[in-house]
């Protein structure tokens, strides 16, 4: 094997922070059964992008600044499940009804945008369509090490508030009894999730970050009965996704990067459904036949 | 500890003659459907209070609507004679069996552990002496051999044992259950009911939804009947007449025999 380049390093760690935080992150949404309303949020990230792009046109700003775009992701994100929850409350459509009007309003506001843009002679909006897909080969060193910083902040926030997230996520009207301000660790863990999937849009793009946020933590949950063990196995299956996607579309140049990492992580899952000891379908049919074997063994038939 | 020392939990001597817990003009409206209309009532400072009425009649709901987990049209609720905020350390819950999904991944152990948090405080690392505090209420349920199995594999009994050993961790001064006695098995039964007794034994107040006319005047000294509105409230031997039962549940409870009198 030859040597790794920097700019293959560079891409590979940065990818491998995304999936960790990812990973540790999306357990809590796969838990809550929050996994639609994070899509609903990626995917409502679009309009926010090209609108900050146009903003930044017009105020003379360069509209490809990273942290315009990235600003104007998480607001029209945030928009989108406020949306969502205001919809829930104040009507009686049910949450997934709420989710799929949302998510495509937003996500087709988006494209619409996204051809006016192109459209205009001034703009130069070629990077803009890389949010969607992702494109890991053009990551610099300093947006890798933002996505260790995530990780870095994403499993810090974890560690320190493990009991207030297990808490939540299990019984929330129990928390809420017991006075716990269950608002407010809500918005921490939305806020994560804002985070991840902001930061990661750029990898992975819009339309699968919502697998690197929800495999990992579907592959984990085969292996254990323990969220602490969860967490950390969803996160090493987030990494190694990200670590390995990486570096396959690094070697083959026209692969791109979002879509090879969600491939990996969908392996993984699939082989977690398949052999993992207590929960996976091969340990449950194994069980079964035993079972059955024992029985008729015994003369019990029905 | 620190969260108890802040919350300035307050508790009157029993002779001041305040109940355990006050509500006035407490009405709920699920969009614009209301559920419970009016309800004032006083629960007395000590023993067992079964909440009884038909399906519908908002009994469930009532307990939520004091805990603060749906919001109320109107009304005011006061813990020990003060604002429910203010006295949350002293409270205690016992939700439904079926609020949660049993196949979140934690044992016995921990779930029962949640019941001390408050106690350990924001953002502080579980110690030693919770979890066994936690182990010491599993055992008072009877289910200490199971405290390291993955609640889903519980049966619906100890999944509510399990509930139970929970809110005694919480230490609390005043409990709510939500039809803590559905659907358990009789050795459940039984020891669910000792603990409501040992509870009351100690001085504590239990207000527990209940859903067998049978059982209450066996087990609860207090009755609260709901049928959207109160339809009475009081001593069990008071409250539990047939007139009353009548216009709680109309023409099925005719029949229902009561219990020694």
């Amino acid at each position: 094997m030859e040597m790794v380049g920097h700019n293959t390093l560079v891409v590979l760690l940065g990818a491998t922070a995304l999936g960790l935080a990812a990973g540790m992150v999306g357990c809590f949404m796969v838990l809550r059964r929050r996994a639609l309303v994070s899509d609903a949020l990626s995917h409502a990230t679009l309009p926010g992008i090209v609108t900050a792009f146009l903003t930044g046109l017009a105020l003379g700003i360069d509209g490809r600044s990273l942290p315009l775009l990235l600003a104007g992701a998480a607001i029209s994100g945030v928009i989108a499940v406020l949306t969502i929850q205001a919809i829930k409350r104040w009507t009686r459509l049910t949450e997934d009804a709420a989710i799929g009007a949302v998510l495509s309003v937003f996500f087709g506001a988006g494209v619409v945008l996204l051809s006016v843009v192109q459209e205009l002679p001034a703009a130069n909006a070629a990077g803009l369509k890389g949010f969607i897909f992702g494109q890991t080969a053009a990551m610099r060193s300093g947006e890798a090490m933002g996505l260790g910083a995530l990780a870095l902040v994403a499993a810090a926030l974890i560690w320190l508030f493990f009991k207030e997230f297990r808490l939540l996520a299990f019984d929330e009207g129990f928390a809420r009894a017991a006075g716990w301000p269950t608002g407010r660790i809500d918005l921490a863990l939305m806020a994560l999730v804002t985070l991840v999937t902001v930061v990661g849009l750029q990898t992975v793009g819009l339309v699968l970050i919502i697998a690197l946020l929800i495999t990992p933590a579907a592959t984990a949950r085969f292996w254990t009965d323990d969220l602490a063990a969860m967490l950390i196995i969803a996160g090493g299956v987030g990494a190694v996704s990200g670590g390995v996607g990486a570096l396959l579309s690094s070697r083959f140049a026209d692969l791109p990067a979002g879509a090879i990492i969600v491939l990996v992580a969908t392996s993984l899952f699939f082989i977690s459904l398949i052999i993992a000891p207590s929960r996976g379908l091969l340990g449950r049919s194994l069980r079964r036949a035993r079972l059955r074997r024992a029985l008729l063994a015994r003369g019990i038939t029905g | 500890m620190l969260q108890r020392l802040l919350s300035d939990n307050f508790i009157p001597s029993a002779d001041a003659g305040v109940g355990a817990l006050a509500v006035s003009g407490l009405s709920v409206a699920y969009h614009q459907r209301l559920v419970l209309r009016d309800i004032t009532w006083t629960a007395p400072a000590h023993g067992l209070v079964a909440i009884v009425g038909p399906n519908g009649a908002g009994k469930s709901t009532f307990l939520k609507a004091v805990l603060g987990l749906v919001p109320a049209l109107t009304g005011n609720i006061e813990i020990y004679g003060r604002p429910l905020k203010r006295q949350r350390a002293l409270i205690g819950y016992v939700p439904q069996r079926e609020s949660v999904d049993w196949d979140f991944p934690v044992s016995a152990l921990d779930v029962v552990t949640m019941g001390r948090y408050g106690l350990i405080g924001w953002g502080r690392r579980i110690t030693g002496k919770h979890r066994a505090a936690a182990m010491q209420a599993l055992d008072r349920v009877g289910m200490a051999d199971l405290a390291h199995r993955q609640i889903g594999q519980l049966s619906g009994g100890q999944q509510q044992r399990v509930f139970l050993a929970r809110a005694l961790a919480q230490e609390a001064r005043l409990y709510f259950m939500d039809e803590p006695l559905a659907g358990v098995d009789a050795a459940t039964e039984q020891t669910i009911l000792a603990v409501l007794r040992e509870l009351d034994a100690e001085g504590r107040t239990v207000i527990c939804v209940h859903h067998d006319l049978q059982t209450v005047a066996e087990t609860f000294d207090h009755v609260l009947m709901l049928n959207g509105e109160l339809v009475a409230a009081g001593p069990v031997y008071e409250a539990l007449t047939e007139d009353n039962l009548r216009r709680a549940y109309g023409q099925r409870a005719s029949g229902l025999r009561l219990g020694p009198r």
